[in-house]
């Protein structure tokens, strides 16, 4: 099939079409090309000194080191750890709160007033607390992880169950659907976009909480990296973990809009233009 | 009657809350009864000491969230008006927009020192690009229609842009600003709790060291109650500008 097409198209419209692609790659890398280019420029023309900026050659070396030395590996794995756990709980429990705000007045009675205030409020402040009884291990890492996050999801799943067309369940209800089928087979599918919405929320906050968390109670982390880093007025590593941190986060979130397409590939959405 | 019964389970956490301490189930130490939270959140207001850190807070706060709304809002609109620009600054945008802005903090602390300017670059950073992205998907969503129909009745660039563009960009800049505000707390208190000499979030530091946790309590309250405050008004200013649609969110 593509081969006929090919030879339909001719050479120089393949050569155009390839001109243009390149084009296009071009001009998206330019931008970063300039500003790296730019970064390495400025440190090396001594417009800062290299506290205020080291050079990105420098923050590259040191990352290099930190990977052959494994210390790169241990912080991220931990901090990761830290996170993806965090996230877990978060979209298990904050689906399954969700989805009981829904189907039982008591439930929703009960959390309702409690995530309309939460939601809003800036939890984190609530670390020393959290510090205060559960220590500075992983165990309140997570905690405070957990209560930053939790609220989007549940959000986005209770408004998303309440949007789901009732002309399904009651379609489903006359075939003879009991309650965990309707739940399972129509309910949670037909509410997955906003769900998946609602974790899309929930995963950058984890990452920016985890880092904070350990920023704070310190130890190992690419946070307590960070934080050790600049107590001993170290630039080059105090950058190294923006860079380091930065990759991490852009590959969580690709992976997460990775998985909303194969997950709902089924959906309309999967066929609109997608502008992320 | 009925707002009452919808906010009883706050009561009875509140209830829940000094009766735990009262009957001493759980340490002092770990959950200083409400009473008390509440007779040394007094006290603090007194002595003026919540004041003083609260407006140095609410300043850093104001000015970082002012700045990337301007910026921020100025910058997504020009992206989604001319696309040079838009080539230009989306990769920049696309691998900054996931970045977790907590890790600015030892940076703008290298740059700017330990006082209000490192604040308000890490909310001015932190806050810029959900405002950007607000007003880029806002300004880039107007409807064609509308555009056509302005340009046929002779309106130049410039109107377009004031009478068409931005009224469609409002809703998602609004929202966008929303997101903004939310985080921009998030990273005043988190730069607070780990370098400042004055704020809540130094406060909250300052006194857990202390010991005096029932002030600390206090002031966690006030901040998450401030947090809480400024969304509801941000939500009541937007529902009124954005009465002119025919759907509000």
């Amino acid at each position: 099939m593509t081969s006929a097409i090919e030879t339909r198209d001719g050479l120089p419209e393949k050569a155009a079409r390839i001109a243009v692609i390149l084009f296009w790659t071009g001009a998206r890398v330019f931008s970063i090309v300039l500003v790296l280019a730019a970064w390495e420029i400025l440190a090396r023309s001594g417009t800062f000194t290299p506290f205020q900026l080291p050079a990105l050659s420098a923050v590259l070396e040191r990352i290099w080191s930190d990977a052959w030395s494994g210390d790169l590996a241990i912080n991220t794995a931990l901090t990761l750890y830290r996170a993806l756990v965090s996230f877990a709980i978060c979209a298990v429990g904050g689906v399954a709160i969700g989805m009981a705000m829904s189907r039982n007045k008591i439930a929703n009675w009960f959390f309702d007033p409690i995530i309309s205030v939460g939601f809003p409020m800036p939890k984190i402040a609530f670390l020393p607390v959290v510090i205060l009884w559960l220590g500075v291990y992983d165990v309140s890492k997570i905690t405070i992880i957990v209560i930053d996050a939790i609220f989007p999801v549940i959000a986005a799943t209770v408004i998303a169950i309440q949007g789901v067309e009732r002309e399904l369940i009651w379609s489903a209800r006359n075939m003879g659907a009991n309650n965990r089928e309707l739940l399972t087979q129509i309910v949670l599918p037909a509410a997955l976009p906003q769900i998946m919405t609602g974790l899309q929320v929930a995963l950058p906050l984890t990452l920016i909480v985890a880092v904070v968390a350990e920023m704070l109670m310190g130890g190992y982390g690419l946070g307590g990296a960070m934080i050790t880093a600049s107590r001993f007025a170290n630039s080059t590593g105090v950058f190294a973990g923006i860079v380091e941190i930065a990759v991490i986060g852009y590959c969580l979130v690709k992976a997460m809009a990775m998985l909303r397409r194969r997950l709902l590939i089924w959906h309309q959405e999967a066929n609109e233009p997608t502008t992320a | 009657m009925k707002q009452f019964i919808r906010y009883l389970p706050l009561l009875l956490l509140a209830v829940t809350w000094e009766l735990a301490a009262r009957l001493e189930l759980v340490s002092n130490t770990a959950l200083p009864p409400l009473s008390d939270v509440i007779l040394a959140w007094v006290d603090m207001i007194k002595d003026g000491e919540l004041l003083t850190n609260g407006a140095s807070s609410l300043y850093r706060a104001g000015a970082g969230l002012g700045l990337s709304i301007a910026i921020g809002g100025v910058l997504g609109i020009t992206m989604a008006w001319w696309k040079p620009v838009n080539v230009l600054l989306a990769p920049l945008v696309e691998i900054f927009y996931p970045l977790p802005k907590s890790a600015l903090i030892p940076v703008t602390v290298i740059w700017l020192g330990f006082g209000d300017g490192s604040k308000i670059l890490l909310i001015f950073l932190g806050c810029m690009l959900p405002v950007t992205m607000g007003a880029f998907n806002g300004a880039r969503s107007s409807e064609q229609v509308l555009v056509w129909s302005a340009r046929s009745m002779g309106a130049n660039k410039l109107r377009m842009l004031w009478d068409v563009v931005l009224p469609s960009a409002m809703p998602e800049l609004l929202n966008g600003i929303r997101t903004a505000l939310a985080l921009s707390f998030i990273l005043l208190v988190s730069s607070e709790l780990i370098v400042a000499q004055k704020g809540f979030g130094f406060l909250i530091g300052f006194l857990g060291a202390n010991g005096s946790y029932d002030a600390m309590y206090a002031v966690v309250l006030t901040v998450a109650f401030l947090g809480f405050a400024a969304d509801r008004i941000y939500l009541l200013i937007l529902r009124r500008t954005l009465a002119w649609r025919e759907q509000t969110p």
